[in-house]
């Protein structure tokens, strides 16, 4: 009975385990290829604007409506202890460091590793992977490297501009709704924001970048026949990069604030 | 010359390939034909190093295929794939001259389109269609594009999956018609997998049964017919009675 119990815990925790080795795996033979050549620019242009251009909607307006809705709990929180003044700091330090790395992260992760997932997936249920290797063209170069480098160039970007636009959005609410002088609440939140800051969270966004296309390209490599494994592989990939991401933030989290 | 010794591949429980031994003399078109899920696919995957056997060895000219420049080896090679695996993001002429773009050896742009296009003329497809997505093609059209990328480097053995699956008899005779035209135009040596038996009688020289994970008979096409082999009759007639069961 007791052995019956463990084996039902054991069975999934070793299955963990082995995913997370074979992704692992997979990460460095992404880094291998991309420090070796041949490198496709085109691709990699390609990449760039998929994941950079065409989320910055989407993360902007995850960002706009973030630092609106953060204002508007740091000041009632706040006023419990009458704190009220720290709204633009707040806002600031929340975005720049937490908030806007996190959010665009996942938001990154929704869009962009599921759309690499079911893109490479639906290439491999349709023989093109077999066919890019039969023209002697490796897989991990042409499909891997250019999707993994360019979200990883990319979301720091997003970030950056998710950040700006997440302290619009506290600045707004702050000055429209909570009675914020707009100048003040400016001077506030340039004068309280550190280049750690705002740093720490790009870095963040490198990481988050580099697993969103990782998680995404493992997974629609590895994907099952049909239109079932590819539905499956796209869900794996999403939730794979999402958990990834915040298992990621609180490594970082504890590795650049705790000393 | 293509030999194939001993070769074997499982997935898992299931024995696919149990030893297969075949030569395939140069210049020569040999198709493959066996009933669905006998391992057709996997022999030739194998053989292209898209799947590595369990044991066994494959040579070309007398090197092993795993072994040495992959791409210097896989540059010799052109093949048609059952569905075509054109890639959807790129037009019809960059399929075709994928590799002529590509490599130690590629070619200026204007250059490869312009052997793009004189390849899918070869086919029977007009210039116009170059600038398409192959999702704006036909299925046959779609296997002509396939068919162009498969002979645009001008490859030494070409391979063809399956290639008239899906397509009505008048455009699967066109393919076939194709097929042996540009196997003997180009002198290249053929490997074909099929279970069409039209196909079989308009590409292949030799032809090879495979059944249950070994090579059942092989021998020209025109003693295909006359063969004794209760296996091979059965599946050259269509019967569905005979050695071979299946579940119905």
């Amino acid at each position: 009975m007791i052995a019956h119990v463990l084996a039902q815990i054991g069975r999934p925790v070793l299955a963990v385990l082995a995913a997370f080795g074979r992704v692992t795996l997979f990460a460095f033979d992404t880094i291998r290829h991309l420090l070796s050549p041949p490198f496709y620019r085109r691709e990699f242009a390609v990449a760039l604007v998929q994941i950079g251009w065409f989320s910055l909607p989407v993360v902007g307006l995850t960002a706009f409506f973030t630092g609106g809705a953060l204002a508007l709990q740091i000041y009632s929180g706040g006023a419990r202890f009458s704190a009220e003044a720290v709204v633009p700091q707040i806002v600031a330090i929340g975005m720049a460091r937490e908030l806007g790395p996190v959010l665009g992260g996942l938001m990154v992760a929704a869009r962009v590793a599921s759309s690499i997932a079911a893109e490479i997936g639906t290439m491999k249920v349709t023989e093109q992977i077999d066919a890019l290797v039969t023209l002697s063209t490796h897989p991990m170069k042409y499909l891997t490297v250019p999707r993994v480098l360019a979200a990883t160039l990319a979301v720091p970007l997003l970030v950056a501009v998710g950040d700006s636009i997440g302290i619009l959005g506290g600045w707004l609410v702050g000055v429209s709704t909570l009675g914020f002088n707009a100048s003040t609440y400016l001077k506030n939140t340039t004068d309280f924001l550190e280049f750690w800051d705002v740093a720490s969270g790009l870095v963040k966004g490198a990481v988050f970048g580099f697993i969103v296309a990782l998680m995404g390209c493992y997974f629609g490599m590895n994907s099952g026949r049909g239109a079932q494994g590819v539905g499956a592989a796209t869900k794996a990939a999403v939730v794979g990069a999402s958990v990834m991401i915040l298992a990621a933030n609180y490594v970082l989290t504890r590795m650049f604030f705790t000393s | 010359m293509i030999t194939l010794s001993g070769v074997q591949k499982s997935f898992g429980p299931n024995r696919v390939l149990r030893g297969v031994e075949m030569t395939i003399a140069k210049g020569q078109s040999l198709v493959i034909i066996g009933g669905s899920g006998t391992g057709k696919s996997v022999l030739l995957k194998c053989v292209l190093g898209l799947v590595t056997p369990d044991a066994g060895t494959i040579t070309l000219e007398g090197q092993d295929v795993t072994g040495g420049d992959r791409n210097a080896f896989l540059a010799r090679f052109g093949m048609l794939f059952q569905g075509g695996a054109l890639f959807d993001s790129l037009r019809v002429w960059e399929n075709v001259a994928f590799r002529l773009l590509r490599g130690d050896k590629a070619m200026p742009k204007d250059q490869a389109r312009a052997v793009a296009i004189e390849k899918l003329r070869r086919v029977g497809l007009t210039p116009n269609v170059a600038d398409l997505f192959p999702g704006e093609l036909s299925g046959g059209m779609q296997k002509r594009v396939g068919l162009a990328r498969a002979i645009a480097a001008n490859p030494e053995v070409i391979f063809f999956d399956e290639p008239t699956t899906g397509l009505d008899p008048i455009m699967s005779g066109v393919i076939n018609a194709l097929i042996r035209e540009i196997v003997v135009e180009m002198g290249s040596t053929a490997m074909t997998i099929t279970h069409d038996m039209s196909s079989v009688r308009a590409i292949a020289d030799q032809v090879a049964m495979l059944h249950d994970g070994l090579i059942r008979w092989s021998g020209p096409v025109t003693e295909m017919d006359a063969a004794s082999d209760p296996y091979l009759q059965q599946f050259i007639h269509g019967r569905a009675t005979g050695p071979i069961t299946s579940l119905r």
